[in-house]
């Protein structure tokens, strides 16, 4: 299968990844190679079989609505890019 | 010493006859000395190693010493360790230094073990040859020319040259057995939800297991009591009783039966894996094992299923990353959506990208029932080829990798020739099984060849039964590299 030009900067947009033009063509070469192997499964008759999303059947577990967790966000900043007054700042949205 | 069980290092810890800040200051002089070599290590912090050593000698002299207590262990850069840099082998993550620990961190610490440093490893766990590290390429010990496998490489690595006496890995599509059969070691993946995945940087959430890495099945059952066992926080974790792991390794194997899947010795298996992985079989069968001819048809689509599924998760899990929390912030932007664009583009390496595109697309409007919902189907069918099997069979054996291990830069930028060569480990995961690999002997290029042992869900300790009767009857295990 052959990804488009297009196509390769529709994803890229969507996964937030900046592409340049040179880049896009590389990407769209490998990402063509990439669908062709995944083709591969188009070929199997799949009706009636019942997706798998995980390998154990469990349900999941409730928990009480309770605070569990101490307040530690000097410890969790600490490696944020840009915090000021314990907010994590980032470029204007709203004028 | 650096070839010792971890038997014999907690004997000679309990006998005093060294105490584990002198073990642990031996394999950190170890360390130093090859690890310019062999780049298995990203983070090495001889103070802190040292610090929980001498916590390790206070729990022996006061009597409260387990099986792990004051030994080194290497760990995984993708496992969380407080005050630890930890940065799953990415630019993205390369100045973040966890706030907290994971729970099999938490274990290791509660055990006594020492964090003897962080294993480099592919970028978020994606790869099969260590190349895809921010911080370079491992070697592989038995010949630097050659790939360690992925994309626990550092791991494998370092316990293959002896820098530790067993390591962490995680394994999403093989990556702990691929880089354990490489690199001549041991190592296995347990059954999914057995290891909690609280604090293990996620990939691909529905296939991602810990699981620990040694130079045999004995020191794997150890490390495996350590690992193991249920974790509220993970949501997948399973609630069990504590097994030891330990418990049947003496067991005889008279009887056992062995399930040899004719696809995993089709085309494409390099001569001398199969040589070697058939004269490892013939071994079982003196100790009294039989073979039955098992089928699993679905092998060769379990690669394009993976490609599927592992890159839509990591599309999810890695949306995470976008310069405000934590990571790499690009110093170029004019706005938010650039800020976030540039931040990925340029924290991110180019297979991680590749496979966060990939999952997007699969997950995107008009293509979830073509591709995702496809995977998932045929997932279904994976699964069942495996329950088929073992019904007639205790355990399934055949080779790791289609070949031993490859020379760096081989494969080239063709990703889907590296994708190519995890065809006998994907499979698992995708049903959620345990599978191990070890050591049955070398290729025509003098590098180490694996034997894969695939479970039925919960037959660790069987598994490690088989591995460890095999072990006790030969010595590639304790073969070590002239490095």
């Amino acid at each position: 299968m052959s990804i488009s030009l297009s196509d390769v900067k529709r994803i890229a947009s969507l996964s937030r990844i900046a592409v340049s033009d040179a880049e896009a063509e590389a990407t769209r070469a490998q990402l063509s190679g990439i669908f062709s192997l995944i083709e591969e499964m188009q070929a199997v008759d799949t009706a009636g079989i019942a997706p798998m999303s995980h390998a154990q059947e469990i349900v999941l577990r409730m928990r009480s609505d309770t605070v569990t967790e101490a307040d530690q966000h000097e410890a969790f900043q600490k490696g944020a890019p840009q915090v000021e007054a314990a907010l994590y700042l980032v470029p204007k949205v709203i004028e | 010493m650096f070839n010792s069980s971890l038997k014999e290092l907690s004997a000679q810890l309990a006998d005093r006859k060294i105490s584990s800040v002198e073990l642990t200051g031996e394999f950190l002089k170890r360390v130093d000395a090859l690890n310019p070599v062999l780049n298995a290590f990203i983070t090495v912090d001889p103070e802190a190693s040292l610090a929980q050593a001498r916590i390790a000698d206070a729990m022996i002299a006061s009597g409260r010493a387990g099986p792990l207590t004051g030994i080194p262990v290497a760990q995984k850069d993708i496992f969380c360790a407080k005050d630890w840099l930890t940065t799953c082998g990415s630019k993205m993550l390369s100045n973040f230094v966890s706030p907290y620990d994971a729970h099999v961190i938490e274990r290791f610490n509660a055990a006594g073990a020492v964090n003897l440093g962080k294993t480099n490893m592919d970028e978020f766990a994606m790869g099969s040859s260590n190349e895809t590290s921010f911080f370079g390429p491992v070697k592989n010990p038995w010949d630097i020319k050659a790939v360690p496998g992925g994309s626990s490489g550092g791991s494998a690595a370092a316990v293959a040259a002896r820098m530790a006496p067993a390591a962490t890995g995680t394994d999403t599509g093989g990556s702990i057995r691929q880089p354990a059969a490489l690199c001549g070691i041991s190592g296995i993946k347990p059954t999914y939800g057995l290891v909690s995945r609280y604090g293990m940087i996620a990939f691909a959430s529905s296939l991602d297991q810990g699981g620990p890495m040694a130079k045999s099945a004995e020191d794997l059952a150890i490390l495996l009591d350590a690992m193991a066992g249920f974790d509220g926080r993970d949501s997948t974790s399973l609630e069990r009783q504590p097994e030891d792991y330990a418990k049947d390794l003496e067991r005889p194997l008279a009887g056992l039966r062995i399930g040899i899947p004719a696809e995993y010795f089709a085309e494409g298996l390099s001569l001398d894996v199969e040589r070697a992985v058939q004269a490892a079989i013939s071994e079982y069968q003196k100790l009294g094992a039989t073979i039955v001819e098992v089928s699993l048809p679905n092998t060769r689509l379990s690669i394009p299923v993976y490609y599927v599924l592992a890159p839509a998760e990591a599309s999810s899990n890695l949306s995470r990353y976008d310069g405000v929390r934590y990571g790499y912030r690009s110093a170029n932007y004019k706005d938010l959506a650039e800020m976030y664009e540039n931040s990925r583009a340029e924290g991110f390496g180019a297979e991680v990208k590749r496979r966060i595109m990939v999952g997007t697309y699969v997950l995107s409007h008009g293509y979830y029932d073509a591709y995702y919902m496809q995977a998932q189907k045929l997932r279904r069918l994976i699964a069942a080829d495996f329950a088929g099997s073992f019904e007639k069979c205790d355990v399934i054996m055949g080779p790791t990798s289609p070949s031993t291990a490859f020379d760096l830069g081989e494969k080239g930028d063709d990703p889907v020739q590296m994708y190519l060569s995890d065809i006998y480990t994907i499979a698992v995961n995708l049903a959620g099984l345990p599978g191990m690999s070890i050591p049955v002997g070398f290729g025509d290029n003098g590098r180490p060849v694996g034997l894969q042992i695939i479970g039925n869900y919960f037959s660790e300790a069987k598994m490690l039964n088989v591995a460890h009767q095999y072990q006790k009857a030969t010595d590639w295990h304790s073969r070590m590299p002239n490095i």
